[in-house]
């Protein structure tokens, strides 16, 4: 086990080379001048020159490529040509923002996809199947910026159960360890702030978890049909044990395999792609935050959140292929 | 003394509700077994004795499956007047089942000590020291070399006449009074199959418990079978004693049977096939289910079912062939 970790992630090294690539290159993908996108036409060269000295855009690719993985190796992100500020710095408060809603998104799609997927099976043709299937094929087809707005106007406005946007109230204190808020206010025992972030959490959480979950809860269903039709399901029938134990031990353990891979994939997604939930209930997190810097050509910025995110990416598949090996004994890395 | 049957089937209909229409795949089967005895069920696939055994367990899927008729009874008791909680206790403890691909009848993803821990604790009360214990008798009675070490086994590390021993072991792990055997060597190759067929045997009499053997291959039913019931489109056309059986076969499908017995120079060679497939049992043919394909149908084999009767003692037939003699003696 430990051997196949550590060729995995000697494995790894070509993919993050290829990734940084890539996030080198789009700043000189763009056709023209990168410092005048950067600027804009009402720059004067003097101000074009000295972003480029301090980009240092006049050296050759390489020596600039080269500077670009030393730099991110010793933990230096660069700076937003915008703020001036470390994008590292922006990350570290933004990075655990993100990864908390997915995680929590990721979470309830699975705990409520993976449920809904085994009954549908178990129960198939009956109310609840046809009922859980439609709802996920609404699940998947639904517009998240229409959700989440709905989910706002009945929760915050006309209910006003939630709070429409943000990760804490004003006025409510919490001292950061990890920023993630529902941990630091666990270990801070602020049950204060650990009540409102959760609060806050709730509604981004089931609006980006909401497609995840169908997606989860389709393949669950299909997986579990193949797998209830095995015969070792049938041995564990006529053992006599009991079917909660051949449902969610003997045929669930099976199913899952599948659907861990679709799982690990969408949690991916989720950390690249909150844009649309992290603009709608204004999360401060990473997906915004590359919005933003996107749409104001900030490229340095948009160069390291995007490899950030990538290296995650790489990380949580390498999670799933552990998991998947904990699970399947059958499967043999050598 | 007369041993009391432990298992008796009385004319037990399985029908399964399709779409397309009711097949009767089973209809009107009926036999007892008792303790120590091993009776035989043949029949090609699809002719209803799987079925059968799945009935016996009352694990048939409904729907669209379903016992419409019939009667269970273990041990004077009837099976199917339990609630499904109660056949729960009986599977895999007082009746239990072994299948005929051990490959595919383990659970891939659990350790054979897992799987046979909970089959043990699931009917009995022993902590689970207890049940490993029990655990490595079982794997040492079928004969499995360094059982303790290959409790963690998974069930792919095992060869598969290993897995299947295993999946004895597994069957035995509540002594049980029934074991149903589908096809318990069909998947596995010839010095493998009789190895399993003799460790069943020295099984039962060590253990006392009754064997129903359904098999599709008559040499199997040769080795190790009391009794044999010959089904045929979910009814049996013949019931003898082994011995009466080969060596006074009545049913014309028997007859067939027997002259596919592989031999033993060439074990492929197929001597005398019954030609033809079996019948679509949703269209059943109005007379004998067997006329399509029999060398002997005569005209009212087309229109007339033979009921099954006894031709000897202890030898049932269903063919109008004896009703010929009779006619014929007069
Ligand atoms: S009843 Fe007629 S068709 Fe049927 S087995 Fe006997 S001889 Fe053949």
């Amino acid at each position: 086990m430990l051997n196949y970790i550590i060729r995995r992630l000697v494995m790894i090294i070509p993919v993050l080379l290829g990734v940084s690539i890539i996030a080198f290159s789009l700043l000189h993908m763009i056709p023209g001048d990168p410092a005048r996108s950067m600027l804009g036409n009402k720059a004067n060269e003097a101000q074009l020159e000295q972003l480029r000295e301090e980009l240092r855009l006049n050296d050759p690719y390489l020596v600039q490529y080269g500077r670009f993985v030393t730099s991110t190796l010793q933990g230096d992100l660069g700076k937003s040509v915008k703020s001036n500020n470390p994008v590292g710095e922006e990350l570290k408060n933004r990075l655990p923002a993100t990864m908390e809603l997915s995680l929590f998104a990721i979470f309830i799609a699975t705990v409520v996809g993976v449920l809904a997927g085994v009954i549908a099976a178990v129960k198939q043709y009956s109310w609840f199947d046809n009922l859980s299937m439609t709802g996920a094929l609404f699940g998947v087809s639904i517009p998240i910026f229409w959700l989440g707005l709905m989910m706002i106007m009945l929760f915050s406005v006309t209910l006003q159960w939630l709070p429409p946007s943000g990760r804490l109230s004003t006025g409510v204190e919490l001292d950061t360890i990890t920023n993630f808020y529902i941990l630091d206010s666990i270990l801070t025992l602020n049950w204060t702030a650990f009540k409102d972030s959760v609060t806050h959490l709730l509604m981004p959480g089931i609006a980006l978890g909401t497609i995840p979950m169908a997606i989860i809860a389709r393949m669950t269903r299909s997986s579990m049909l193949e797998v209830l039709n095995q015969d070792y399901i049938r041995t564990a029938n006529a053992k006599g044990l009991a079917s909660y134990l051949v449902v969610f031990q003997h045929a669930l353990k099976n199913a899952f395999l599948p659907v861990l891979t679709v799982i690990g994939l969408q949690f991916g997604f989720l950390l690249g792609g909150a844009v649309l939930t992290e603009t709608i209930f204004s999360w401060p997190g990473v997906g915004r935050y590359v919005l933003q810097a996107i749409l104001g050509r900030d490229y340095p910025v948009v160069q390291s959140t995007i490899l950030v995110v990538a290296v995650m990416f790489v990380f949580i598949n390498l999670l799933t292929d552990i998991l998947y090996k904990y699970i399947d004994p059958r499967i043999r890395f050598d | 003394m007369e041993q009391e049957p432990i298992l008796e089937v009385d004319n037990l209909h399985t029908h399964f509700f399709t779409k397309s229409g009711v097949v009767k795949a089973v209809d009107g089967v009926s036999f007892s077994v008792k303790p120590g005895e091993t009776l035989g069920i043949v029949g090609e696939s699809g002719s209803g004795k799987s079925i059968t055994a799945m009935s016996i367990m009352r694990l048939i899927k409904d729907p669209p499956g379903k016992i419409v008729e019939g009667g269970l009874t273990f041990k004077g008791e009837d099976l199917l007047a339990k609630s499904e909680k109660e056949m729960r206790s009986i599977r895999g403890d007082r009746i239990s089942m072994i299948f005929q691909d051990p490959m595919t009848s383990l659970n891939p993803v659990f350790t054979v000590e897992k799987q046979m821990v909970e089959t043990i604790r699931a009917h009995r009360n022993v902590s689970k020291k207890q049940a490993i214990d029990r655990a490595v008798e079982l794997l040492e009675l079928v004969g499995i070399p360094s059982p303790r070490s290959r409790l963690k086994s998974y069930p792919h590390e095992f060869s598969g006449g290993m897995r299947q021993r295993v999946m004895i072991a597994l069957a035995l792990s509540c002594d049980p009074e029934v074991l149903i055997a589908d096809e318990p060597t069909t998947a596995l190759d010839v010095t493998i199959q009789a190895q399993i067929l003799e460790l069943l045997g020295r099984l039962q009499k060590e253990l006392g418990m009754a064997i129903v053997m359904i098999t599709h291959d008559l040499g199997v039913v040769a080795e190790v079978c009391d009794r044999v019931m010959v089904m045929y489109a979910g009814k049996p056309v013949e019931f003898a004693e082994v011995t009466e059986l080969f060596d006074h076969p009545k049913h014309p499908y028997t007859w067939g049977l027997i002259g596919s017995i592989p031999n033993m120079e060439n074990r492929q060679e197929r001597l005398e096939a019954i030609k033809g497939l079996p019948p679509d049992l949703r269209a059943l043919p109005e007379g004998c289910s067997f006329a399509p394909r029999c060398k002997h149908a005569m005209d009212k084999c087309q229109s007339k079912d033979p009921d099954f009767k006894e031709e000897s003692a202890g030898h049932q037939v269903r063919c109008l062939l004896y009703e010929e003699e009779e006619v014929a003696v007069k």
